[in-house]
């Protein structure tokens, strides 16, 4: 298999020795004749990032829905803090790729939607919302619509969303596809400060090779026909470096080769 | 309307046409159509008369039942069609046949099932409206951006949450688009059935003027019949511009 093309600096495991806070144990989906996952495994340690990278069609989204409950699986098992997924469930919160805001309502309504689904008090669920508001950097735009926001202001939004449920773990369909270039840079560090202060799980799907050795603790690569997990990285040197020096590192810039390298073959 | 390069206030075309209808009436080519300038004042003089009064109350009276209803049944319909694939096959058919369907001709059907009373000219009036109703309703559904409704069951939405909060909101904007049809197809069913079903209303008014030949009471019922339409129509568009902002970005 490829993983003997990765650099050493950079440690392989397929069962990491940390807690899991989201396992997938050989979970298999099909859509009609189409086999999207085929026996697929995979943990999710506690309070880290983990990116699901790899070639588009390969089945990340249906990947990530089964986790969200949002979609069935065929066969296999999906736990979350160890208990079964049946369905969706206030352990896990989504970040959708086209935002998903109600367009009817103001940033602070929809930052707090997810609580006002879940039946907390109006005032309750405002004070949440307007902090996260504030943590994701959109302090001053509470009463602004979706329609009058950028891309980027409006996946803030969502992530706030996401974060006022207080969820153990959120899930993040290529959150930032349709962002810019600068704007998704921003997005990539405040990620990682994210990830520090919120001691969540994070799953982040993405096909940018680069963004995933940014932003992961570990990442799954996924390949198609048929879908499996090829390998699994966890960057070690250049987490505790800061922001500005991780595209410099030497470790960050071999694994974004060595992907690309075992990626390269998929791409048509 | 632009004329000469130059735009014209919203209702120019309606002065023209009333000007030509003046002319007309002044040249007395006809006893059907009398000056328009007559045809009002008949109507300042007829809707102070309890006559016209009654008419007009009845005439609301099964127009508001028949639409309510419409809207009541034909909007939770038409969102459960969109939602639901068998009941959106089951029903659809249906809803095709009858929005084209000669449902004048229906009425003697309904007169036996239900009687010749208010109960049938209510549900004639229903009947015109409620079908383009059901289906602007399910267009709206079916147009829903997939990953709100996603965004909805992962976060924990109940079906009612999930009905009120979400599927009303996004498919307002086709709900009232339906409605502003269904409301001018109304007047249409209020009308025949009022003629069809027991001479009522606006309608025995109609019967009464045109066949003793009374145009300008004829045209000035007519009047305001067209202006109650008018602004009724006028009002959901209004409503349908103030969610127009999001309409374009769902
Ligand atoms: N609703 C669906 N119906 C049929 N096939 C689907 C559906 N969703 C995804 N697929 C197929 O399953 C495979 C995996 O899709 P997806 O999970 O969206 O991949 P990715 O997110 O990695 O691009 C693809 O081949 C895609 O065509
Ligand atoms: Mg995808």
């Amino acid at each position: 298999m490829a993983m003997s093309q990765i650099d050493s600096a950079a440690v392989k495991t397929a069962q990491p020795l940390v807690d899991s806070a989201v396992s997938v144990r050989n979970v298999s989906k099909k859509y009609g004749d189409v086999q999207a996952l085929k026996d697929l495994s995979l943990e999710f340690p506690k309070g880290e990032l983990t990116s699901l990278l790899g070639p588009s069609g390969c089945g990340k989204t249906t990947l990530l829905k089964i986790i969200a409950g949002l979609l069935p699986h065929d066969s296999g098992q999906i736990e979350v803090g160890g208990k079964t997924v049946t369905g969706p469930g206030p352990d896990r919160a989504f970040v959708f790729q086209d935002f998903a805001l109600l367009p009817w309502a103001n940033v602070l309504r929809n930052a707090a939607f997810g609580l006002e689904l879940r039946g907390v008090a109006k005032s309750e669920r405002e004070a949440i919302a307007e902090k996260y508001i504030r943590e994701v950097g959109l302090a001053g735009f509470e009463n602004k619509f979706p329609h009058q926001l950028s891309g980027g202001m409006r996946q803030r939004v969502g992530l706030a969303r996401a974060l006022s449920v207080n969820a153990q773990v959120l899930l993040l369909d290529e959150p930032f596809s349709a962002v810019d270039e600068q704007t998704r840079r921003k997005f990539q560090e405040d990620m990682l400060a994210l990830v520090a202060n919120e001691k969540k799980t994070f799953i982040f799907v993405t096909h940018s090779i680069e963004e995933a050795v940014y932003v992961s603790d570990q990442i799954a690569i996924l390949l198609p026909r048929p879908s499996r997990v090829s390998e699994i990285i966890r960057p070690t040197s250049f987490r505790g470096k800061g922001v500005e020096n991780i595209r410099r590192d030497s470790e960050y810039l071999d694994i974004v080769d060595e992907i690309w390298a075992s990626l390269r073959s998929y791409v048509e | 309307m632009i004329l000469f390069g130059r735009k014209l206030p919203a209702m120019s075309s309606l002065l023209v046409w009333a000007l030509v209808w003046e002319v007309i009436g002044q040249l007395d080519l006809t006893f059907f159509i009398p000056p328009l300038s007559q045809v009002f004042v008949t109507l300042f003089g007829l809707i102070q008369t309890a006559a016209f009064q009654n008419a007009l109350a009845t005439t609301a009276y099964a127009f508001l039942i028949g639409v309510g209803f419409s809207v009541v049944i034909g909007i939770p319909i038409g969102i459960l069609m969109g939602k639901t694939r068998v009941l959106d096959e089951l029903l659809l058919p249906w809803v095709n046949i009858f929005i084209s369907a000669p449902l004048t001709a229906l009425v003697p059907v309904l007169m036996v099932l239900f009687g010749f009373g208010t109960k049938t000219i209510v549900i004639t009036t229903a009947l015109f409206a409620i079908w383009i109703i059901i289906l602007n309703a399910r267009a709206g559904v079916l147009q829903i951006n997939r990953s709100l409704i996603e965004m909805g069951r992962s976060f924990g939405a109940s079906p009612l949450d999930a009905f009120f909060k979400i599927y009303l909101w996004a498919v307002l904007p086709e709900i009232l688009g339906g409605v502003r049809i269904g409301i001018i197809r109304a007047v249409k069913g209020v009308i025949i059935g009022q003629l069809l079903v027991s001479i009522v209303g606006f309608g025995a008014l109609f019967e009464l003027y045109a066949s003793n030949f009374l145009m300008k009471e004829f045209w000035a019922v007519l009047i305001v019949l067209f202006g109650l339409a008018f602004t009724l129509s006028g009002f959901l568009s209004y409503l349908e511009r103030k969610v127009a902002f999001y309409a374009s970005s769902r």
